[in-house]
């Protein structure tokens, strides 16, 4: 058991795995909605985009965690006030604000002598997290649930049937426009666990994972929520004893487990399968 | 020039702001309707008039691209018309949406998604729940009749994307049928579907007429036009070309251009 206890002892630890945890069952419950509206891309340009607002905050000393906020709603609502015009289409508007925005974050990082500070915001930097920080994180995690809980019906009936919430006048913009600004809040606290590069990863695998699983939405959640969970704890612990990248670490075993998920389904599929025709024949 | 974009609701969701009928007037009575689609070389509609009574069940008639789903999407509420009047029981639109029942072609759902027969039904109720509040049991024993009502009683726990194509077309209308509507808007009811689906939706909706529901659809069936409908008009690029009464046992009299059309 002291294998599971020693890193306990120290506070940073005990503070990255509580900060891990909240940050990835926010982002996976997210997630869930994110994957089953098809926002894959959409997830991953909001997270590329805070760049610049990250870079810009640092050099001015402000708050990161607002710079990034402020980065993300104003991308999220720019990308969904282009494609609403319906001249762009919307994996083409997400393309352009998406790259036009990483780029100018690079552009003011080259501005910038010491490139060290920047590599946490690409990376990420988890064990690096302080009680601040984790009140921004535990306030953003109920803020996120809490809203996704409240709008669940909202944003169920808009997801599968947008024509219907129209006609009894409840706008699909409006809950997409929610959505978006949710998703914006947990892409910010993802950066601190995993990074600009790979907070896509906390949205989608779980969530990818858990519809290997069920096809029941409820059950879809709470199983993201677990693949999240486990992820963060052996992500973590796999970087303490191994000496490697934490938020690499917790964005590999999101994938592996998918991976095992999906070769163990496919296995059961096809023994099912042989079990039938056997019997059939 | 209009520009043309999906019409935004800006009537509130659930219950508020909702107008009863003003006595004396038909479900819906459209006047001088035109509308222009954004890029289009020329309107959708132009100059559409019509009226469907209380109680009666009218068929839009037409070859694809005359107009029948411009009209219904209007009259739903989902395009905003560039010119001309439309009257929900005497009412603007939006005015009382709760009456108004859509069905979209089934094409227009997203059937991949994870739910279940009944949960897609409930979304019929949502319009009397509102923001924030849930289904309460009395909600699901009103779904639970609709289903039953359609043939679909077994078939509430199964998720939508393992329902056949009727199955589908009957669970839209079992929504509808929650949505407690007297105004059913359909576009393409019949198209694509087992016999014993078109057999329950011409039941349902005949006992909905007689009940005071009245029934705007878009069909390419002109098989069952006497035996599903009132009336039927016929449409032609944006235009009215012919309106028919429908006396049931009679067949209809077909302009040559919609029926070369089917």
């Amino acid at each position: 058991m002291h294998w599971f206890l020693d890193p306990l002892q120290y506070g940073f630890m005990r503070q990255a795995l509580l900060a891990s945890i909240l940050i990835g069952a926010t982002c996976s419950l997210l997630g869930v909605y994110v994957v089953l509206r098809r926002m894959a891309f959409m997830g991953d340009a909001v997270a590329h985009t805070t760049l610049p607002g990250l870079v810009v905050a640092y050099l001015n000393h402000w708050n990161l965690f607002l710079g990034a906020v402020v980065a993300a709603v104003a991308t999220a609502i720019g990308i969904g006030w282009l494609s609403r015009r319906q001249k762009i289409r919307e994996d083409t508007a997400i393309g352009v604000l998406f790259s036009g925005m990483f780029s100018l974050g690079i552009v003011l990082i080259s501005r910038v002598k010491s490139y060290r500070d920047f590599s946490h915001m690409l990376f990420g930097n988890i064990l690096g997290v302080t009680t601040g920080d984790l009140i921004g994180i535990i306030v953003v995690s109920i803020l996120v649930a809490g809203t996704l809980w409240l709008f669940h019906k909202e944003l169920t009936l808009t997801t599968v049937d947008p024509w219907h919430g129209q006609v009894i006048g409840l706008s699909a913009d409006a809950i997409r426009y929610l959505l978006l600004v949710l998703l914006a809040l947990a892409v910010v606290t993802g950066i601190q666990a995993v990074g600009v590069a790979l907070t896509t990863a906390l949205l989608v695998t779980p969530a990818a994972t858990a519809s290997l699983v069920t096809r029941r939405l409820g059950r879809m959640l709470w199983l993201s929520v677990l693949f999240s969970t486990m992820s963060s704890v052996i992500g973590l612990y796999a970087s303490y004893y191994l000496s490697i990248s934490s938020g690499g670490a917790i964005v590999l075993a999101c994938t592996l487990i998918f991976g095992i998920v999906f070769v163990v389904g496919n296995c059961r599929t096809a023994v099912w399968n042989r079990m039938r025709s056997t019997s059939n024949s | 020039m209009t520009s043309h974009t999906h019409a935004d609701p800006w009537w509130p969701y659930g219950g508020r702001g909702h107008r009863d009928p003003q006595p004396g007037h038909p479900a819906l009575v459209i006047e001088h309707l035109t509308i222009h689609y954004q890029g289009a070389s020329h309107d959708a509609l132009t100059g559409v008039s019509l009226q469907v009574a209380i109680g009666e069940r009218v068929a839009l008639v037409g070859p694809n691209g005359a107009g029948k789903s411009t009209i219904l999407k209007t009259v739903a509420g989902l395009l905003r018309p560039d010119r001309g009047d439309l009257r929900l029981f005497g009412n603007r639109v939006g005015a009382c949406h709760h009456r108004t029942a859509y069905l979209p072609q089934r094409s227009d759902l997203d059937w991949g998604f994870p739910m279940t027969a009944a949960e897609l039904v409930m979304t019929g109720r949502y319009v009397h729940l509102g923001w924030l509040k849930r289904p309460r049991a009395h909600d699901w024993e009103i779904v639970q009749g609709s289903l039953r009502r359609l043939g679909l009683a077994d078939l509430g726990q199964r998720q939508i994307g393992d329902l056949s194509g009727g199955q589908q077309q009957r669970v839209l209308l079992a929504r509808a049928l929650v949505q407690e509507a007297s105004l059913f808007l359909l576009d393409e009811p019949l198209n694509a579907v087992d016999e014993a689906t078109r057999d329950v939706v011409d039941e349902v909706l005949a006992e909905e007429a007689a009940r005071g529901g009245s029934v705007l659809a878009a069909t390419h069936d002109l098989g069952r036009l006497t035996e599903s409908f009132d009336r039927a008009i016929y449409l032609r690029e944006g235009r009215v070309e012919a309106t028919e009464f429908l006396a049931a046992g009679a067949q209809p009299l077909l302009p040559a251009d919609a029926a070369r059309a089917n």
